[in-house]
């Protein structure tokens, strides 16, 4: 079981290390990164190009540690009991398995992939720690052992919103995907838009590194906006030459709503491209 | 072999532990990798490192241990520490060192710079055997503190790219790399939760339950909302100059408060608030943010907590132009006092103590203008009566 990226995924040379040395030695990887530059993706193409059922866990500021184990629906067996329910006597039926028990469970070596981790709770990694290390639990109601036939390929997605324990990183092994650089964002776009024009793209390019550099964007375009963009541009069949005249009449590139999500950002860009007109018409 | 990168990363606080080290011999036995260095340093980055804070330490230490081989690794990020200017200051530089540097991307042009520079500054200092940090003087730059030294930075891949940041003053970023291992901050830490964890409580509505179940006559479970970490703050740092002397306290703070809140903002400011701030201090001159847009960007019920000494000389605050950077259409003072106006739960946390507060004037106008009340010491009881407060 090697991953060595898809042709709809560019994966550099060190990612491909360590979702390996994940694999190998079954233990979660953890991938953090800009937003938008594909740690989501990285787990689906993973699953895809291994053939491993995908099993998505996607985490929110109220999500639980517990809710990926097991829920014990116990308000439901009350109700059921009092309308005088046969079900209510086994309890079994109101324990709801989490993701992580069917990731336990499945036939094949899944890939279970945990989203945005620091979306939840500051003792959520810390909650988890045992269950992902020995991968396995126990459930108290029904008294038994919930244990991972095969370690399941876990990934693991965070944006940075909160530190993650020192005892929970330990367990992990890790991956920064850097934001890529010229040569790998053209690879990324070849292998989104095969045979795209070499010129729209140079040009388009051009443009988004130069917005990328603009000084206090509030959320920089990244590499997941630069590919909606080049499809608008392509289903709008724009002429590269439209994006290289820099038209000084028209402040800001064509189809910017892909680029450019927050209305402050559009203002800010289009004071800097009013200063860069000033600039040019006092230069001459 | 590796046992020595292990103990070198320790010695560069790294944070890695044996079980990360264990891991990694154990990827070798199982042929994780194929046997070539360059997949070897990914591997070894993969299991040691865990935050991207530590990357580029760790590929210092790694170009260090694994001489000879570190031509494989694309990526250097050279920064010139205190040890090795002082080092310098006694016998310029060692072949050895002089080795070092080139193998990190040859940097001929750089060390010449640096020769020179030192040549330089051995005439202008004749008679004197002390160059660095001593007093508050900088043998680079423009007199300013600098006790972290100079910083040479190497950008991206490729040979020769270095950034030389000889001039501009370069402050160390307030980063939150300073772990929380001092009593004194955990103590800290824990006020503020307190402070964080005001607000409506959560769980099951038992009394709700029970009453409702009595009236209707049936189980009926009466649930309330989520208890949320609603506490919203505003953290504006003074940096450099006079507070270099109390970054390790700040970078303690900084971390705690980092974990701490979920709505947390911070900026950087110079001696006193002007009209822009910034968030990314190496890039000071080139990314600010105007401080209108801070104060219309957060509502009035962010709580702002300033963190500075607020020594400096009067004029920076009450006159324009007062500032020693730029400058300054409007006076300091004009901003503070927005800033007092529009968010009404302010305080002003200062790391010097208390007993010199009274003898420097800056410091009693700041008080004037933020209220007397406001000031507080960067200490356990400051820190404390800060968050009563904010939280009041």
């Amino acid at each position: 079981m090697r991953f060595e990226g898809t042709k709809d995924y560019v994966a550099t040379e060190d990612l491909k290390v360590a979702v390996n040395a994940a694999i190998t030695l079954e233990r979660p990887l953890l991938i953090k990164g800009e937003p938008g530059t594909g740690k989501t993706m990285l787990a689906l193409e993973v699953a895809k190009a291994l053939g491993a059922p995908l099993i998505e866990w996607h985490i929110k500021s109220t999500t639980k540690a517990v809710q990926g184990l097991y829920e014990y629906d116990a308000v439901m067996r009350l109700r059921d009991s009092q309308l005088g329910d046969a079900r209510a006597a086994d309890i079994g039926n109101y324990i709801k398995r989490g993701k992580l028990w069917e990731a336990f469970e499945a036939t094949e070596r899944p890939v279970l992939l945990i989203d945005e981790i620091d979306k939840a709770d500051i003792e959520f990694p810390n909650d988890l720690l045992q269950e992902l290390d020995r991968m396995e639990f126990y459930v108290y109601e029904l008294n038994r052992t919930v244990k991972a036939a095969r370690r399941p390929i876990v990934m693991i997605t965070s944006n940075n919103e909160k530190e993650l324990p020192d005892a929970f990183l330990r367990r992990c092994f890790f991956h920064y995907i850097r934001f890529p650089d010229d040569d790998t964002m053209r690879a990324i776009v070849e292998s989104h838009f095969p045979g795209v024009k070499t010129r729209l793209v140079n040009e388009a390019l051009k443009i988004f590194y130069d917005m990328r550099k603009v000084p206090g964007l509030k959320k920089k375009p990244s590499t997941s906006e630069l590919l909606d963009w080049l499809k608008l541009l392509l289903t709008d069949d724009v002429d590269p030459e439209t994006l290289k005249q820099r038209d000084p009449a028209k402040l800001i590139p064509p189809m910017h709503g892909a680029l450019l999500k927050n209305e402050a950002d559009v203002m800010l860009f289009e004071r800097l491209a009013f200063l860069a007109r000033r600039e040019n018409r006092g230069g001459g | 072999m590796f046992q020595r990168f292990f103990t070198e990363l320790r010695a560069a606080r790294v944070p890695v532990s044996l079980k990360e080290y264990l891991v990694l011999v154990e990827a070798l036995e199982k042929d994780a990798i194929p046997p070539n260095v360059e997949d070897f340093y990914y591997l070894a980055r993969a299991t040691l490192i865990k935050d991207e804070r530590y990357l580029d330490k760790f590929d210092r230490v790694f170009g260090h241990v694994f001489k000879g081989l570190e031509n494989t690794v694309d990526a250097v990020n050279a920064e010139i520490p205190a040890e090795w200017l002082k080092a310098l200051s006694e016998k310029f530089l060692t072949d050895e060192e002089k080795a070092q540097i080139e193998a990190l991307g040859g940097w001929e042009k750089l060390m010449e710079t640096l020769a020179e520079r030192l040549k330089e500054q051995k005439e202008r200092h004749e008679g004197g055997n002390k160059w660095i940090g001593t007093g508050g003087t900088s043998p680079y730059g423009n007199g300013g503190y600098n006790p972290e030294g100079v910083r040479i930075g190497g950008q991206g891949k490729g040979q020769g790219r270095a950034v030389k940041v000889w001039d501009k003053r370069e402050y160390k970023n307030l980063d939150d790399q300073v772990e929380l291992g001092v009593r004194n901050i955990k103590v800290a830490l824990r006020r503020l939760r307190k402070f964080a964890r005001t607000g409506a409580p959560d769980e099951l509505d038992l009394d709700g339950t029970i009453a409702k179940s009595a009236r209707e006559g049936y189980l009926d479970i009466v649930l309330r909302p989520e208890r949320r970490n609603a506490v919203k703050v505003l953290l504006f740092f003074d940096i450099g100059g006079s507070m270099d002397s109390h970054v390790q306290l700040c970078q303690e703070l900084f971390s705690a408060a980092r974990a701490e809140f979920k709505h947390m903002e911070f900026f950087y400011f110079h001696n006193c608030l002007y009209e822009s701030v910034w968030k990314d201090n190496r890039r000071r001159h080139d990314e600010k943010t105007a401080t209108w847009d801070v104060l219309h960007r957060f509502p009035h019920d962010y709580r702002v907590v300033f963190v500075g000494d607020a020594t400096m000389s009067p004029y920076e605050i009450t006159y324009p132009g007062g500032s020693v950077e730029h400058w300054n259409e409007e006076p300091g003072a004009l901003w503070l006092q927005r800033v007092a106006q529009i968010y009404e739960r302010c305080v002003w946390l200062n790391p010097t103590p208390r007993q010199h507060w009274d003898h420097t004037p800056s410091i009693q106008l700041v008080r004037e203008i933020i209220g007397d009340k406001r000031m507080f010491p960067l200490t356990i009881e400051g820190l404390d009566g800060a968050m009563r407060e904010l939280s009041r």
